[in-house]
């Protein structure tokens, strides 16, 4: 039976008026331009993307800084996605130093455990990464590693686009594998409608189709399209992990402020294994400097074709902007399907 | 960056570390956050399994969606 193509029949049924739908998830966006799914949905149905891609919502000043600390003789260690992403003076693939791409963070520990240098391990990600670095950091490394901590919890960031407004959203996709770790609990505090998704072309237009079944209910509930990851709960061994190594800190996000509450930073027990702290370094603020709009497109303002330097100026082989660089950023998934 | 991939727990190792199975690949991936036996499935990202799944719970998107259909009254 072709169930996507029931599910694309009933979403032509069920829609009745304009709707704004944004998710929060790069991995969505892929999946979302991967299996053409925009040109399958009616006209009236736009979706959005949100902050959705750790690498793009990270901002400048934390490049600046890991491109410091490997000028500096570190041996700097991240996930590959990272190495282009441009800071003030360049990207940490453009810098000098000993930078060395990881498949996780255990990875790093073993490259310190096998040097005298300083090992660094430029640590993003959502709360789906975060719960493998706080496993690790358990585990006691060794005293020449330490994490410069990049990371970002979802909630807030919606808090602060729900607050905004200005995105004019009815509804939102939740990341399903933030989902898998965290559960959905906690977003139920936001007063409208969601629907938990998966990865899967039918995942995503179940996920959808629900959500504009609920916006027409007028409710404003979570409902769960993936129930085979993704429980209330979430994985509630990996929270407490999660929450014995960091502490939520106040932090900018590439394209917004300074989100309250919406960073993590290591808990004061374990500070020597925090970068900042050990080499006495802070987060400097860059201005934005380029016609880039990769702040807009964040916050589902634009979208990657409104940008004058969109696939000319910058292209995933000379990147401006974040977003052109990460598998995940809108502007490299759009180059590389819809053109 | 939160993809993840479903594989299956084929050989658990010193505790923390097990082989799983991708369907055409083995690998082996940490177990700290998951409680896992041998046969079930896991979720896995940047090395670790990060959540068991559910094959109680995991219901085809097939069956949902005509649970939701029905539900609607069409």
């Amino acid at each position: 039976m072709a169930v996507g193509k029931d599910i694309i029949k009933a979403i032509h049924e069920e829609i009745r008026s304009n709707l704004r739908i944004m998710h929060v998830c790069g991995t969505h966006e892929a999946a979302i331009a991967k299996h053409g799914i925009r040109s399958v949905l009616p006209k009236e149905l736009k979706i959005v993307m949100g902050p959705g891609c750790p690498v793009c919502i990270t901002p400048a000043g934390e490049i600046d800084c890991a491109m410091d600390l490997a000028a500096e003789g570190k041996i700097i260690t991240t996930y590959g996605d990272l190495l282009r992403v441009p800071g003030s003076k360049g990207s940490l693939e453009s810098a000098d130093g000993d930078i060395r791409i990881v498949q996780g963070i255990h990875k790093a520990v073993e490259i310190a455990k096998n040097t005298d240098k300083e090992v660094v391990f430029i640590s993003v990600g959502f709360e789906t990464t975060v719960p493998t670095v706080a496993a690790t950091i358990l585990q006691n490394p060794p005293e020449n590693f330490s994490i410069l901590s990049c990371h970002r919890v979802v909630p807030p960031a919606m808090q602060w686009l729900l607050d905004q407004g200005e995105a004019d959203l009815n509804g939102f996709i939740l990341p399903g594998h933030v989902c898998a770790v965290m559960g959905y609990d906690e977003y139920e505090q936001f007063p409208v409608p969601q629907v938990v998704a998966g990865f899967e072309a039918e995942d995503l237009l179940l996920g959808l189709y629900m959500l504009i079944k609920q916006i027409n209910n007028g409710e404003a509930t979570v409902e769960n399209a993936y129930p085979r990851a993704v429980t209330r709960e979430g994985n509630t061994k990996a929270k407490a992990l999660m929450y014995d190594v960091f502490t939520p800190c106040d932090i900018e996000w590439r394209g917004f402020p300074v989100i309250p509450g919406s960073g993590l930073e290591l808990k004061r027990e374990f500070e020597k294994y925090d970068a900042l702290k050990r080499f006495n370094k802070t987060i400097p603020h860059i201005e934005k400097r380029s016609a880039c709009i990769c702040d807009q497109l964040l916050r589902g303002l634009a979208e990657p074709t409104d940008c004058p330097l969109f696939g000319t100026a910058c292209t995933p082989r000379s990147p401006v902007g974040p977003c052109m660089v990460s598998h995940e950023g809108a502007c490299k998934i759009w180059h590389q399907y819809h053109r | 960056m939160c993809i993840a991939v479903p594989a299956e727990v084929i050989e658990i190792r010193d505790g923390n570390i097990g082989l799983v199975d991708f369907g055409d690949l083995q690998h082996e991936v940490r177990l700290d956050l998951v409680d896992v036996k041998v046969g079930e499935f896991v979720l896995v990202h940047v090395g670790f399994a990060i959540q068991r799944l559910s094959r109680e719970e995991g219901l085809e998107t097939r069956e949902i969606f005509r649970q939701v259909y029905e539900a609607m009254g069409a």
